[in-house]
């Protein structure tokens, strides 16, 4: 086993699981703050997806470009998903929000397939099969880019939890919700924000994600399982746990599709979210309950 | 049996023997499409009783419920592919299996505390792992699937399933019917009690001498094992298994819609429910056919739409509303 | 009288709050034992160690002779313990009989038995009439008494009431004393309660145990508790006494 191999597929696994980990980081955002169960995740990150390969065949876009729109519609319309729907279920018992994202996930995810088949639509981006020579190793570009990209957001994101008084105030609602309602932080409204900035990570995620995957309704579920274990495996409530959980999955999914079959690669992953989830079900970074 | 059936209000009794009457009678005058909706209705009558059990009465949701229904239909299919043992005998072994994975997630699950959506999260995870692993095994036939073969000079060997659409739909009537009768006895039993007490609030069940995790083990072995025998009903019915189907999390969901939409910790949930949900998304598909619409995931569609519907406006599903307004309700508000 | 309860140097800490302090009392069997004290003193973790929701730091508990410290609470209520929360539980979606009829499997195996038990025990808590209620319909005085049922179909030997009387207008606390003494007359039930409204707590307790960060300031029967300087000072206010 040449290691030089090997080390290629670990870089390559560190910058798809940086993308990844910019998907879990939305979901952990909403599951943090909000406590919603947002089922619907991977089917949102795929619309992204289709949005940015429609953009790139009709506009010439790069995802790159794109994203940013995407981020800001997607923002739009999780503040409006939470505020005209999911607000209302906000008191209401577990499964029942958990329905609500499955139904809403299942109309996504075939309305899709209605659409656009079920076959994948690959974005063909210029640089789409370039790679840097870097020693004896090749890594494509594209995934660089997509990495950076997610490092980006992500960092963009951290910034404005740390930095800005609405990011303060969701932290807050976070910690200590009858808390923050007594102080007189407008709850709903910043349950509305929040889902809205954790849509626009997935947004954002989805655009990236082009570059590493085709578009296709298949994924949609496959992603919602990846950002639910990674966030698990991270931690709840902690946003950098999210991304090293994401690099974590990338990792472990490269390596095990290169030893074992692609096929199996998800395999790994769902053995180690059990093993989290009886172990240490505060994830690696995560505050404990 | 006799409290069960006083139980039920006068009208509700006429109501119920009507529509057994009806049922039983049935394949006299529909035709064979018609037979092979009720067959779909009564499988999911009977499945979804079988996971309204564990989530309705002890309130341990599972979105994995897929994988009970696949094993069992593998595991009989295998042993009458390979080894010719039929499913009378077949069923045992598939529920054996299905019920061991049942209790080792629940063991997990229990022993461990893990709760609410973790739980679920793990009966996913558990269903797909074994989805992959049967995608990547031979001798399950792989992705590929595998094929029970028609004989048609064995068809009259009704132990093996094997026989046409009548056999299938007495035997589904009997199943969603005997599952009704188990839900209706263990809802009022000693566990039945233990269950909903856990569902509302375990520490105060536990304060009361309530021994949780066995109540919720018994839950997951008893919802386990009848989903097994669903699906070994299935395989044999459809003479073909996938486990990209088999095992699948959209398989999962469906069989959670019924009790969902009909009502969940209700008995006649689950049968209304499937009721409700079957024929419409078989009407939806020849309805859009006769458009010329053949688009996969319409019907798909139309169920989310459905199960946001109901989740959102009426939780506790059609069947509470429907009992009310055919004045069969007498518990006071 | 013998010891039901009894508590050997109890303590527990929260990652640096001493929350119980080396507590040691006994509560004799059939006796009314009252412990209260200021917020925070430690008497609900004390319950709770009691009542098997988490164990010791150290010390011992033992009942009717036996350990008890580490158990579950399941375990701990089949030993003969029955339990009511500060903040009330009843089982929501349950009417008010289903409630206690869950209580009374405890011992019981058959339903219909389970059901004739929860209805004499409704009986004397003044619930019958409202039996097929749903318990989240409930008014709070009437949802205190069903905790108080509830506990009590499980037949236990020792009952542990956490601030039951909370929240309740005079004539309502007056009633539950009334019920509560009449169980322990009759039927010998030994009962501990977490207590802060002392009108409750100088009708039922024979003996009062006070609590102040964690520690015990003083113990003894009601008149001589009351009129002791260190409870004065930390917890009943001179206006209490007067």
């Amino acid at each position: 086993m040449n290691l030089a191999i090997i080390l290629n597929v670990v870089i390559q696994g560190v910058l798809t699981g940086l993308v990844y980990g910019l998907m879990a980081l939305g979901l952990s955002v909403i599951f943090g703050v909000v406590r919603m169960v947002n089922f619907a995740h991977g089917e949102f990150a795929v619309v992204a997806m289709y949005a940015t390969y429609l953009l790139f065949v009709t506009f010439g876009l790069d995802p790159l470009i794109s994203l940013l729109p995407i981020a800001a519609a997607f923002f739009l319309i999780g503040f409006l998903l939470q505020a005209a729907l999911v607000n209302r279920f906000v008191g209401r018992s577990e499964h029942e929000q958990f329905i609500l994202l499955v139904g809403l996930a299942i109309i996504i995810v075939n309305g899709l397939l209605m659409i656009f088949g079920p076959d994948a639509r690959p974005t063909n981006l210029p640089y789409s099969f370039d790679s840097y020579a870097i020693g004896p190793m090749f890594i494509d570009k594209a995934r660089v880019y997509a990495a950076i990209g997610a490092l980006v957001v992500s960092a963009a994101l951290f910034a404005f939890f740390r930095y800005t008084a609405t990011g303060t105030a969701i932290r807050a609602c976070a910690d200590n919700l009858t808390g923050a309602a007594v102080v007189g932080l407008n709850v709903k409204h910043l349950y509305a924000l929040t889902f809205g900035l954790g849509l626009a990570c997935v947004g954002a995620a989805g655009a990236l994600m082009v570059t590493i995957a085709d578009a296709s309704p298949l994924l949609a579920q496959a992603f919602t399982l990846l950002a639910f274990t990674i966030v698990i495996i991270g931690g709840l409530g902690s946003m950098a746990g999210a991304l090293v959980g994401g690099l974590l999955i990338g990792v472990s999914e490269a390596l095990a599709s290169f030893f074992l079959a692609p096929s199996m690669k998800s395999m790994f992953s769902f053995a180690l979210l059990v093993a989290v989830l009886v172990l240490r079900p505060q994830g690696l970074m995560g505050r404990r309950a | 049996m006799r409290a069960m059936w006083s139980a039920i209000p006068r009208r509700g009794r006429v109501i119920l023997l009507v529509l057994v009457a009806l049922l039983l009678t049935a394949p006299l005058a529909l035709d064979r499409y018609f037979i092979s909706v009720l067959i779909l209705i009564f499988y999911f009558a009977f499945v979804g009783q079988a996971w309204n059990i564990m989530m309705g009465f002890a309130g341990q949701l599972s979105l994995g419920h897929a994988l009970y229904a696949g094993l069992g239909g593998y595991v009989a299919a295998l042993l009458w592919f390979y080894f010719g043992i039929g499913p009378w005998l077949g069923v045992f072994a598939g529920v054996a299996i299905a019920a061991l994975f049942g209790a080792v997630i629940g063991w997990l699950g229990f022993r461990f505390g893990i709760e609410g959506v973790y739980f679920a999260l793990l009966t996913i995870a558990f269903a797909e792992f074994t989805r992959i692993a049967f995608d990547n095994m031979a001798f399950t036939g792989g992705a590929g699937g595998l094929f029970l073969l028609y004989d048609a000079s064995r068809a009259h060997e009704w132990w093996n399933l094997r026989g046409g659409p009548l056999l299938f739909y007495y035997l589904g009537f009997a199943l969603a019917a005997g599952a009704a009768l188990l839900t209706a006895w263990l809802a009022r039993s000693r566990i039945g009690f233990q269950w909903l007490a856990v569902r509302e609030d375990q520490e105060a069940a536990l304060s009361l001498g309530i021994d949780a995790f066995r109540a919720k083990m018994i839950a997951i072995l008893i919802s386990s094992s009848m989903t097994a025998i669903g699906g070994v009903l299935l395989a044999f019915y459809y003479n073909s298994l996938f486990p990209a189907q088999a095992f699948d999390i959209s398989r999962s969901i469906e069989i959670i819609l019924a009790p969902i939409i009909g009502g969940l910790g209700t008995i006649f949930g689950p049968i209304v429910g499937a009721f409700i949900l079957t024929p419409l998304g078989e009407g939806l598909i020849a309805l859009t056919a006769k458009f010329g619409i053949d688009v996969p995931g319409t019907k798909a569609v139309f169920y989310g739409l459905t199960l946001m519907v109901i989740i959102t406006l009426r939780p506790d599903g059609v069947w509470p509303w429907l009992k009310r307004m055919l004045g069969l309700d007498e518990t006071k508000p | 009288m013998s010891a039901l309860l009894k508590i050997d140097a109890v303590s527990k800490r929260f990652r640096g709050l001493v929350a119980v302090d080396r507590l040691s009392f006994e509560v004799p069997k059939g006796g009314i034992f009252a412990v209260i004290g200021p917020n925070g003193a430690g008497k609900t973790t004390l319950f709770n160690m009691i009542a098997g929701v988490f164990a010791p730091d150290s010390g011992a508990i033992a009942f009717a002779g036996e350990r008890i410290d580490g158990l579950t609470p399941d375990r701990v209520c089949r030993r003969g313990i029955g339990r009511t929360f500060q903040l009330v539980r009843p089982f929501p979606a349950l009417s008010v009989e289903d409630n206690v009829i869950v209580g009374a499997l405890l011992h019981r195996q058959h339903v219909n038995a389970a059901r004739a038990h929860a209805h004499e025990v409704l009986r004397r808590l003044d619930l019958y009439d409202k039996r097929v209620q749903r318990a989240s319909a409930l008014t709070l005085p009437d949802r205190k008494r069903l905790e108080v049922a509830r506990a009590l179909a499980t037949d236990p030997k020792l009952l542990l009431l956490d601030e039951v009387m909370a929240g309740l207008r005079p004539t309502e606390t007056d009633r539950i004393v009334a019920i509560l003494k009449a169980l322990n007359r009759e039927s010998g039930l030994t009962i501990l309660l977490i207590e802060h409204v002392m009108r409750a707590v100088m009708a039922l307790a024979s003996r009062i145990l006070v609590l102040h960060h964690g520690a015990v300031i003083s113990e003894g029967a009601p008149s001589e508790v009351v009129r002791d300087r260190a409870v004065i000072d930390s917890y009943l206010g001179a206006e209490a006494v007067s």
